[in-house]
């Protein structure tokens, strides 16, 4: 039991390091470490990295927690810790 | 019927509103007081927590600040939504889990020591009162502009609704109103910002609006974004688009201020407590999400609104004679957020890079040769005349946009309920740090529910009476308040309750140390560099970033210390562990 609830942390660990990787890139690397390179291309009338500082950032944060929600669902479930 | 008319039916039917709910929710226990009962569902929850989050600041101020700053407002917008991401991963199911109050509770329970629970509950009060003074403030101004009533009888207008709902609900009528006006707030903004998306560029969505072709006069055809560029080209500014240049922040400086902002808002008690009110684990992860999917409704439309502003602002004032201006620049002359010096004396009005006059207007009482009202600022030697308040972009915007009566005192209503959801949830949070972890916890452990119950909504009273006293005297700090509220939350709470979750080993003399040198640092490096003048020393780090350092000092310094002392007791450890499993968890429970 106790091994298994450590696999199931290490798992929810892992889940978290690849979200917050998501997170960190469209926000700190394409909308400001990597804004100019980006802005060279353009989304319509947006410049790339303009667009993700201002929009694109934002829908890939609300994704994230919902994506988070239900991974967590699954795994709760498999691990038999669900409420 | 005129304007104003509309704007006291407006704020009476939603006042009303607010009232009957708060009467309705009404609550006899200490756990309905502090957390709701404990039942709230996540929508609601999600939808409570944004319009908690979003304050007038949000509402009024964040689309024009964006407007006059271009790329450099996405600090705001990246900064104010990517927090609930760490929430929702670090903080929101673990707390839940822990099923406690208040955040105080988590911090004194997990590190074994009173003197922890004091210093996070002073950060609390602390972070909570520079907050709600601006809040007070807000309700002020908007009761001035759309009502014509004094500044100050607005404040204590304001004061006396939130006090009646939260002395009389605690977090369950806090909770129910702010649901309200998260409506109320929402469909303000957005209905006026789609009727200026369909006026310029015929898209009724106006986040792909911004981003489309215009479609009516001079500029048919061509990309929005791109004619304000090539207007702030013609006008001497950098191009709104443009990320780094002359002028603007450095990217360390950019990179630090949107991690503090995000740090902060997930370290700022009145977000955090807010997890607490719904029933599960589950809930918590999914109530996260729908608070960011109703943040984000604003928070993305904002930026549209904001290049929209932007266009119309430069295209209906630059070069405009003022005798022909439209009727919206007069109307806000009036109430002092417009002003125009005539500096080159043709009485055309001219818009450049720079203040047309030194700090705000300060009107004379006289007219000049057009009407306009002439200022007595000294006038400095750019070629600018206009001085624009940045509020003015979603206050005027429905003026702008030519829209009916109705819609205009709806943006009024709306940006009441920003100004007092917000007020409502860090008034609990002040509420809730004294009665319940001071003066039950630490002082009077015997005390009745009753007697609890007294304390709390008396402590609600004294939390309204010094807000509105800031709200009616502001002390100048009220414009650093982003600096001290997010900085001081980012590099106080979030390390060491993300530690307190993650880390065992992390033990009170870490938490302590931890908490001591980051929050230190951070206040005082805000004092030298925006009370006493200092230039910002840190790596040219502005004072609104360096909570990002502070929080990175926290960390190291609990990790640490706590590594050099004795591990926490055997039952603390066990608790982390059972906090990480979301199986058990009862709705929060009293102790």
């Amino acid at each position: 039991m106790t091994k298994d609830l450590s696999m199931y942390w290490k798992k929810n660990l892992t889940y978290m390091v690849i979200l917050l990787t998501i997170w960190g890139v469209v926000s700190y690397g394409f909308g400001i470490f990597f804004v100019e390179q980006l802005n060279n291309f353009y989304l319509g009338g947006f410049p790339l990295g303009f667009w993700f500082a201002q929009q694109g950032a934002i829908y890939v944060f609300v994704v994230l927690i919902f994506v988070y929600y239900f991974l967590m669902q699954k795994l709760d479930r498999e691990f038999d810790v669900n409420e | 019927m005129s304007i104003l008319a509309w704007t006291y039916i407006m704020v009476f039917l939603t006042f009303s509103l607010y009232l009957s709910i708060a009467w309705i929710a009404r609550v006899k226990t200490t756990k309905g007081f502090y957390v709701a009962g404990g039942g709230v569902s996540p929508l609601a929850n999600g939808m409570a927590t944004a319009a908690d989050w979003m304050s007038a600041a949000s509402f009024i101020s964040m689309a024009g600040m964006v407007s006059f700053m271009g790329y450099g407002g996405s600090i705001y917008l990246l900064g104010w939504t990517g927090g609930y991401v760490l929430l929702a991963l670090f903080l929101a199911p673990y707390l839940r889990k822990f099923g406690k109050f208040t955040v105080p509770d988590f911090v004194g329970d997990r590190y074994y020591s009173d003197t922890a629970r004091l210093v996070a509950l002073i950060c609390a009060i602390f972070v909570s009162l520079t907050y709600v003074a601006g809040q007070m403030r807000g309700v002020g101004i908007v009761f001035s502009r759309f009502l014509e009533v004094d500044v100050n009888t607005g404040v204590m207008i304001g004061m006396a609704i939130v006090f009646f709902y939260a002395a009389l609900g605690g977090m369950k009528g806090i909770t129910y109103t702010q649901v309200a006006q998260y409506v109320v707030l929402i469909f303000a903004y957005v209905i006026t910002a789609v009727a200026i998306s369909i006026m310029i560029t015929g898209h009724f969505i106006p986040q792909i609006g911004f981003g489309s072709v215009i479609t009516s006069g001079p500029d048919t055809g061509k990309y929005l974004l791109e004619t304000i560029d090539a207007l702030h080209r013609d006008l001497g500014f950098s191009e709104y688009t443009q990320a780094f240049g002359p002028g603007s922040k450095g990217m360390l400086d950019v990179f630090c201020i949107t991690l503090a902002l995000m740090v902060g808002t997930a370290g700022l008690p009145h977000v955090i407590i807010r997890f607490y009110t719904v029933p599960s684990v589950r809930g918590a992860r999914i109530s996260a999400g729908y608070a960011l999917l109703f943040i984000a409704l604003l928070y993305t439309t904002a930026p549209a609104v904001a290049s929209f502003a932007r266009y119309n602002m430069i295209n209906t004032l630059h070069e405009t004679p003022y005798s022909e201006a439209p009727s919206w620049v007069r109307n806000w002359e009036q109430t002092g957020l417009i002003a125009w010096v005539d500096k080159t004396g043709d009485g055309i009005m001219h818009y450049a890079p720079g203040d047309a006059f030194e700090g705000r207007p300060s009107f004379t009482g006289e007219t000049g040769e057009f009407g306009q009202r002439l200022v007595s600022n000294p006038i400095t030697d750019n070629a600018n005349e206009m001085f624009i308040d940045r509020d003015i972009m979603v206050l005027a915007n429905p003026e702008i946009a030519n829209l009916p009566a109705w819609i205009i005192a709806l943006v009024a209503a709306g940006g009441l309920a920003a100004a007092l959801s917000t007020a409502s949830g860090l008034l609990i949070v002040v509420s809730s740090s004294i009665s319940h972890d001071l003066y039950y916890r630490m002082i009077n452990r015997q005390a009745t529910e009753a007697q609890r119950l007294l304390v709390g909504r008396v402590m609600i009273g004294v939390a309204v009476m010094i807000a509105g006293y800031f709200g009616i005297n502001p002390p100048g700090f009220v414009a650093q308040v982003v600096a001290f509220a997010f900085g001081l939350a980012a590099s106080s709470f979030f390390p060491i309750i993300v530690l307190g979750i993650f880390d065992k080993r992390t033990n009170r003399e870490g938490c302590i140390t931890g908490m001591i040198l980051g929050m230190g640092f951070t206040f005082f490096y805000i004092i030298h560099v925006n009370f006493m003048g200092a230039a910002p020393w840190f790596l040219g780090i502005s004072a609104e970033g360096i909570g990002a350092v502070g929080m990175a000092i926290n960390f190291i310094a609990a990790v640490v210390v706590s590594r050099l002392t004795p591990p926490p007791p055997q039952e603390v450890q066990d608790m982390v562990e059972s906090i990480r499993y979301p199986r058990g968890s009862s709705s929060a429970y009293d102790h």
